[in-house]
């Protein structure tokens, strides 16, 4: 409080404040959502709460299936916050400010009903709001946040000048003030808090650790924050299943709650999830070898040449590859004879006793039955680095860049990709963009089929999932075929 | 080890073993971390290997007594310990499967020997050898140290996997309470090396291309690495007398006058003694101009990284379901039994002197036996009772603590 006075010095704006305060429900713009709204809600108002946030969240989450980055995800958060659940500033004039936080604490409150009630559905509902808490968090107006820190205890103790002399240089090395503030500042803060509140920090190591304790500068405070979120959110969402079965009986709300969950479910779009392709297009062990050559993005081809040359895969190899098949629509029967072919130095006996069950198992014929996806772009660069005897994962991002550009040309260079390309496409793993990468490959070894710089996998899409390339190049391959066909029919070429 | 294939591991020497070697009360008082049983131990999964490759889940016991009687029935080749669910795991059809969630569990680590294949010249594959086990002795040291300094974890079990490999499980009450989430990111601060067969540098742990090294692995390199460099990758398994490794170790200096003239040096004399080499690179080093010199000298740290930092199986760790093998089982294809190591003597452990069942039930028919009737606790006979004992008086810290917040709990009340 004397803070907030120091900072504010003119008696009058300090005691509107207070005025302004004691009547606001809300006072903060952000909400950590601790408590559940207590008045009466009409049930329009329910559901309107509920389908508005409900459109933002499903935004969010399609921007992260889209690969795109934290600033684009931002700007598309903002600019979808304004059209259905606009949030401002105290300091906004002319705005019902009140009403809007209202609506976004109801909202709220609708949608952990909606999604506590399966694992999956609780995952992506968390991953959604931390989102939506992060966008708002950054762009808070400064003041404001730092208000909104004080009237919560986030459990944090500050540093004392003591530890911060004797780790003085562990603390600069582990966490190293950007560049335009090194040297002569004063000393930054530090909040020491247990490891297990910034596991993000930890696992990249961006923190100095000591006997269990994280010592946080004060720039990565945040961290400690969204963790707090998610870790709070995680536990209502627990407590709100174990209380859902009492809303059973209640006829108004129940329909009203699978269908938002439905909605949620159906609004991202999961083409390559499952089901193998369309019908006819089956295909066969002895069909792969050719297939591979024509139509497979790299990191199949690198499994693909890794399993011809070894005779084996390892275990996240085999699950990349296989499931990749799998979606192609290569059929139980026709993946055993492939896997079994593949392993031609492996006795029968083994074969049958340690992996025809696992190959059964991805096809949904063993275990839990469940019918497992093919890994998703975003899957493979992020889940399951491959560790150093491994050749899965994504060629663009595991590889060094000497082996990476050999293995380009030796896989592409038949179908047009030459040197000149290399440096275009290197540029792209340089910066990290490794979909891009692929995606000037597709683009470069099916020129021929008349695909130009910037078409991506048609309507100028990147790729995203290694059978969306795959598919997409033969759908180019029949299509050009049928084209050639009925050339033929008309004119006898020379 | 001819020996060790021909070890006899018939259903009937396995019996044996169970019935009057298995030490299961230690196993029990290890899991439970009290003497009545608890939670910890009833809602604890094991999963059996029996003969003929059959997997048997969510096998629960009330007592040591009841998990005895079940193991010696069944008899199994092997048996792995799981996480501690919110039911009991034999109930598991019984409740809702929401109901049936792991919710405690070790944090364990595993580090196997496959992983240091590209690194060694003794052996290859499934083989182990003395020389060998100082890439495992170097590890151990290391994330023994790392994780009591850094994490703050006391209850430290390191058991030996029985052929190529060695078990880390922690039983603090933190560390058995950590989410799927928090074991990912406790391992992302542990690993290193990173990047499959065709990644050559393998270490990126730098913040930017020049910054310092983070503090918790500057410290492992002073005090650790800097001297198992040398004396393993050097003058043990002397790994850059040959050409494909030192061409490989070569690579991962920057392109530059430095690894140019190595290269042709080296070219000329390949099977040069690899301390030779690596003096060789020290010179060329002090001789370069100053700003190759600042880079190179960075590059160096990292190769000692690559070289001797623990190659962890990251995916045991990062799952709370994730089943490893019981201490004290029998490695079906060595028969040495999977033994408790001292962190501090690691140096010291020989793989190789490590009690088999053979042995141990040989032992035992030595002894003359007064008394008929049920065994127990016939391991103090035998060469298996100084790893018994480890195992139990690192039970009995965990009991002591609980002891303790126990005690705690009832004076804040």
């Amino acid at each position: 409080m004397f803070k907030s006075a120091h900072r504010k010095p003119g008696q009058n704006t300090y005691a509107s404040q207070v005025e302004k305060y004691s009547t606001l429900k809300y006072p903060h713009r952000l909400n950590f959502y601790d408590r559940p709204p207590l008045d009466d809600i009409t049930i329009e108002e329910f559901e309107i709460c509920a389908l508005d946030r409900l459109r933002l969240l499903a935004e969010i989450e399609s921007s992260y299936a889209r690969n795109r980055t934290w600033e684009e995800l931002k700007q598309v958060a903002l600019k979808q916050s304004e059209h259905y659940l606009p949030l401002n500033s105290n300091t906004a004039k002319n705005k019902n400010i009140e009403a809007e936080r209202r609506k976004d604490h109801i909202g709220h409150f609708v949608l952990r009903l909606a999604f506590c009630r399966t694992e999956e559905l609780r995952r992506r509902f968390v991953k959604a709001e931390l989102a939506l808490f992060k966008v708002r968090y950054e762009s808070d107006d400064r003041a404001e946040r730092e208000e909104f820190l004080q009237s919560r205890d986030f459990g944090w103790d500050a540093v004392d000048d003591a530890e911060l002399k004797m780790y003085a240089e562990q603390l600069a090395a582990a966490s190293p003030p950007p560049m335009s503030q090194a040297g002569g500042k004063a000393l930054e803060k530090y909040y020491k808090v247990r490891w297990t509140r910034v596991p993000d920090l930890v696992e990249k190591r961006r923190v100095f650790l000591k006997g269990g304790m994280a010592y946080v500068p004060a720039r990565e405070q945040s961290s400690i924050i969204f963790e707090e979120f998610q870790r709070s959110l995680e536990k209502s969402l627990q407590l709100t299943l174990k209380h859902l079965p009492r809303l059973d009986e209640d006829t108004r709300i129940v329909p009203l709650l699978d269908n938002l969950s439905q909605g949620f479910m159906a609004g991202i779009s999961s083409e390559w999830s499952s089901a193998p392709e369309a019908a006819g297009d089956e295909i066969t062990a002895d069909m792969i070898d050719g297939l591979a050559r024509k139509h497979f993005p790299m990191c199949m081809r690198h499994l693909h040449e890794s399993l011809r040359r070894d005779k084996h895969l390892k275990h996240h190899g085999r699950l990349q590859y296989g499931l990749f098949l799998k979606v192609l629509g290569l059929s139980i029967d026709e993946a055993i004879v492939f896997w079994r072919r593949s392993f031609s130095t492996m006795q029968d006996d083994k074969f049958n006793k340690e992996y025809k069950y696992n190959i059964r198992h991805s096809y949904g014929l063993e275990g839990k039955r469940a019918n497992y996806p093919a890994r998703s772009c975003q899957q493979i660069l992020t889940s399951d680095t491959p560790g150093s005897q491994d050749s899965h994962g994504c060629p663009f991002r595991h590889f060094s860049s000497e082996n990476l550009q050999t293995g380009l040309l030796s896989m592409y260079s038949s179908q047009g990709l030459g040197a000149s390309d290399l440096l275009e496409v290197m540029s792209y793993v340089k910066n990290g963009h490794y979909h891009v990468a692929c995606t000037r490959v597709f683009e470069i070894t099916h020129s021929s089929q008349g695909v130009k710089k910037g078409d991506g996998v048609g309507n100028g899409e990147s790729v995203t999932h290694p059978n969306q390339y795959a598919s997409r190049s033969r759908e180019l391959e029949k299509s050009s075929e049928s084209v050639k066909v009925e050339g033929d029919g008309d004119v006898t070429m020379g | 080890m001819p020996a060790a294939m021909q070890e006899d591991l018939s259903p009937e020497v396995m019996l044996a073993f169970y019935r009057r070697l298995y030490p299961f009360k230690s196993l029990f008082t290890w899991l439970n971390h009290e003497h009545t049983p608890t939670k910890q131990f009833i809602n604890r999964e094991f999963a059996f290997t029996l003969a003929g490759d059959v997997y048997l889940r969510y096998q629960s016991f009330v007592t040591a007594d009841e998990m005895k009687k079940q193991v010696c029935q069944m008899n199994p080749t092997r048996f792995e310990i799981g996480p501690v669910y919110s039911a009991r795991p034999r109930d598991r059809k019984t409740v809702r499967p929401t109901a049936f969630q792991p919710q405690l569990r070790e944090l364990v680590f595993d580090i196997d020997m496959t992983d240091y294949d590209s690194i060694r010249t003794c052996c290859q594959d499934a083989a182990i050898c003395a020389r060998c086990w100082k890439f495992i002795a170097v590890a151990v040291r290391v994330l023994d140290s790392s994780i009591r300094d850094q994490f703050g974890y006391k209850h430290l079990l390191w058991v030996y996997s029985g052929r190529r490999g060695i078990h880390l499980w922690i039983s603090d009450a933190e560390a058995m309470e950590l989410t799927d989430e928090q074991r990912r990111a406790l391992v992302g601060w542990m690993t290193v090396i990173q990047g499959g067969k065709d990644m050559v540098k393998k270490v990126n742990v730098r913040r930017g291309a020049a910054g310092p090294l983070p503090p918790s692995l500057q410290a492992v390199v002073d005090s650790y690495l800097k001297f198992a460099f040398p004396d393993i990758i050097l003058d043990d398994q002397n790994l850059f007398s040959v050409r494909e490794r030192w061409e490989e170790m070569l690579k991962l200096l920057p392109p530059g006058k430095v690894r140019n003239e190595l290269q042709e040096e080296w070219d000329m004399d390949s099977e040069r003694a690899s301390a030779d080499k690596w003096q060789d690179m020290r010179d060329a080093i002090k001789s370069a101009d100053s700003k190759e010199k600042s880079t190179l000298k960075l590059v160096v740290q990292d190769i000692v990284l690559q070289y001797t930092y623990p190659r962890l199986d990251a995916e045991v760790s990062k799952h709370r379901n994730h089943l490893l093998k019981a201490p004290f089982c029998v490695h079906p294809k060595t028969g040495r039994v999977c033994v408790p190591v001292d962190p501090s003597d690691i140096d010291n452990f020989n793989p190789e002197a490590v009690p088999t069942v053979g042995q141990l039930l040989q032992e035992l028919n030595n002894v003359v036996t007064e008394t008929e009737g049920e065994h127990h606790s016939d391991w103090e006979k035998t060469s298996l009772k100084p790893y018994v004992d480890m195992m139990d008086k690192h039970a009995q810290a965990l009991m002591e603590e609980v002891r303790k917040t126990k005690r705690g709990a009832d004076l804040s009340w």
